[in-house]
């Protein structure tokens, strides 16, 4: 069901294809799951927990493989997607043992970079997030919403056309995430990245989203689609703006009519 | 081991252990208990420094097993959780028997280890029993101990482009490397931490039993031959310098472990004031 008549652009930067994936337990996951990412904008998956939606990152990632069905990069030549993509997991994930520039360092690290040669970029990442005069403190030094900054520093080290973000601000306090949402909408216009952010929030996804993909669960698949703002479009009172409010109504009307369907 | 922020958790166990000595000072010669049955805390000093030199030859031998048994345990425990968290094949061909030589009480081994090796040898292994399985166990649960979705990031960015048994195993020791080792330090340092004090009972069991078969100069061997003969305030002065150095171990090693932790671990935090 789409809501809005949509033109589709000449190639998106990965597009998902009739993916089903059954886990070894033999819980169906993802069934006849078709998405397009679509190079620059800002796509939310959103839906109940258990719906597949984390599933999806992995997929795109490369971090599991789909039982059918493929995931297809038609922009690109390399076939190694790795070095394109940022994650960035629901907990900051960062390594205690280390501060937090060489938190930051760990992707360059993995890909060979020196320490020296990747200072600059360290430094870059850290500012990107606001996080200059931290470089040297341990991650157990610093608050909830800083540590998911750190978090998106190391994904933007590597520059990544793709920004795969799962429920990243799920456990922090709603100022911090909304500080955070906004950072988000920043960066993304900075360094136009492609994003694609799952959340179980209506209200952070109609905030955030260029596009609004809502999924149902058993087996997760989409079940319809919703066109957000425009990414860099958004005015400062955008949070009260009845744009904005239309928009959340409308995404938990389908959310509601999906979970009522369900049950019936 | 926190600076001792509070100077009170200094002072007040000096304070009881300076009244415990000095009550046993006071009932020993008030009572006027003669020496063979208990010696008084002033005797057993003057006994340290006039048997001094026979006293250090046994706390270097016995210092010298404890640190060397240890030493070989870490080695062979750390090589053995490295070589078991890389195969799955090797773990569970070779646990079982880690597991079988922990809970052998090593005593019993003691008598068969003095008949096969030389004394000091079959005493250094003996040791060496002991102190291994803390540190494998503790090693291996650390090695263990990664965050999930840290080794899913090292997949992401870290993973090798081919799939070649070589190429996979060296992303192993990579992430071996980069992960496993740090996030293994707090447990390998309460693996060693235990095996530190463990090292130094299995040296004294041995001495005990190599002792009793006539030989050996450790303490452990001149606490019994101090026995044998009646000569209680050396069997005291032998029993501190074996405390003495049992704590010294434990100083050390918990030293040694703040400061590896202090910065990140939890176990190493001052508290909040």
């Amino acid at each position: 069901m789409l809501l809005h008549p949509m033109i589709e652009p000449a190639s998106p930067l990965a597009s998902l294809h009739g993916i089903t994936k059954v886990f070894a337990n033999g819980v169906t996951a993802l069934a006849g799951f078709d998405l397009d990412i679509r190079a620059g904008e800002f796509l939310s998956l959103l839906g109940p927990s258990g719906c597949g939606k984390s599933t999806v990152l992995r997929l795109i990632a490369g971090l599991a493989e789909p039982t059918t069905g493929h995931v297809a990069w038609p922009g690109s030549t390399h076939e190694d997607h790795r070095s394109e993509i940022g994650f960035v997991f629901q907990e900051p994930t960062l390594m205690p043992w280390a501060d937090v520039a060489d938190n930051v360092w760990l992707p360059l690290q993995l890909r060979g970079v020196s320490r020296h040669d990747a200072r600059e970029r360290i430094a870059e990442s850290l500012s990107l997030v606001g996080l200059e005069n931290f470089a040297k403190a341990y991650p157990r030094e610093l608050s909830g919403g800083m540590k998911m900054r750190v978090s998106i520093a190391r994904a933007l080290s590597l520059k990544p056309r793709l920004l795969l973000m799962d429920e990243p601000f799920a456990a922090l306090d709603e100022i911090t995430r909304f500080r955070l949402n906004d950072d988000l909408l920043r960066l993304q216009n900075d360094l136009r990245c492609t994003v694609v952010f799952v959340t179980h929030s209506v209200y952070e996804s109609a905030y955030l989203s260029s596009r609004i993909a809502v999924m149902s669960p058993r087996p997760g698949r989409i079940v319809a689609e919703v066109m957000g703002e425009t990414p860099g479009s958004r005015a400062k009172d955008f949070r009260t703006s009845t744009r904005y409010a239309a928009l959340c109504g409308e995404i938990s009307r389908i959310l509601l009519e999906h979970m009522a369907e369900e049950r019936g | 081991m926190a600076p001792a922020s509070n100077p009170w958790k200094l002072v007040l166990p000096l304070a009881v252990f300076a009244a415990a000595v000095g009550a046993w000072e006071a009932t020993v010669r008030l009572q006027g208990i003669p020496p063979y049955i208990l010696p008084a805390p002033s005797l057993i000093g003057a006994t340290m420094i006039a048997d001094w030199p026979l006293l250090r030859a046994s706390l270097l031998t016995t210092l010298g097993t404890t640190l060397l048994g240890l030493a070989l345990a870490v080695a062979g425990g750390v090589f053995l959780a490295l070589l078991l968290s890389l195969s799955r094949i090797v773990e569970y061909s070779l646990y079982p028997f880690a597991i079988v030589l922990q809970v052998t009480p090593v005593i019993a081994i003691a008598p068969l280890l003095l008949i096969y090796m030389p004394q000091d040898v079959a005493v250094l292994t003996c040791a060496w029993l002991v102190a291994f399985f803390p540190v494998l166990s503790n090693t291996m649960l650390g090695l263990q101990s990664v965050d999930r979705n840290l080794m899913e990031l090292f997949q992401l960015y870290g993973a090798p482009a081919s799939r070649t048994p070589l190429a996979l195993f060296r992303s192993r020791l990579k992430a071996l490397w980069y992960l496993r080792r740090p996030a293994a330090l707090p447990a390998f340092l309460t693996g060693l931490r235990i095996a530190g004090g463990l090292s130094l009972i299995g040296a004294v069991v041995a001495e005990m039993a190599a002792g009793s078969a006539g030989a050996g100069s450790g303490l452990a061997y001149r606490i019994i031959e101090s026995q044998y003969r009646l000569n209680i305030p050396r069997l005291f002065a032998a029993l501190v310098l074996l405390a003495l150095t049992g704590i010294g171990l434990y100083l050390l090693l918990a030293g040694l472990s703040h400061r590896f932790l202090r910065r990140w671990h939890e176990s190493a935090l001052a508290p909040e004031k």
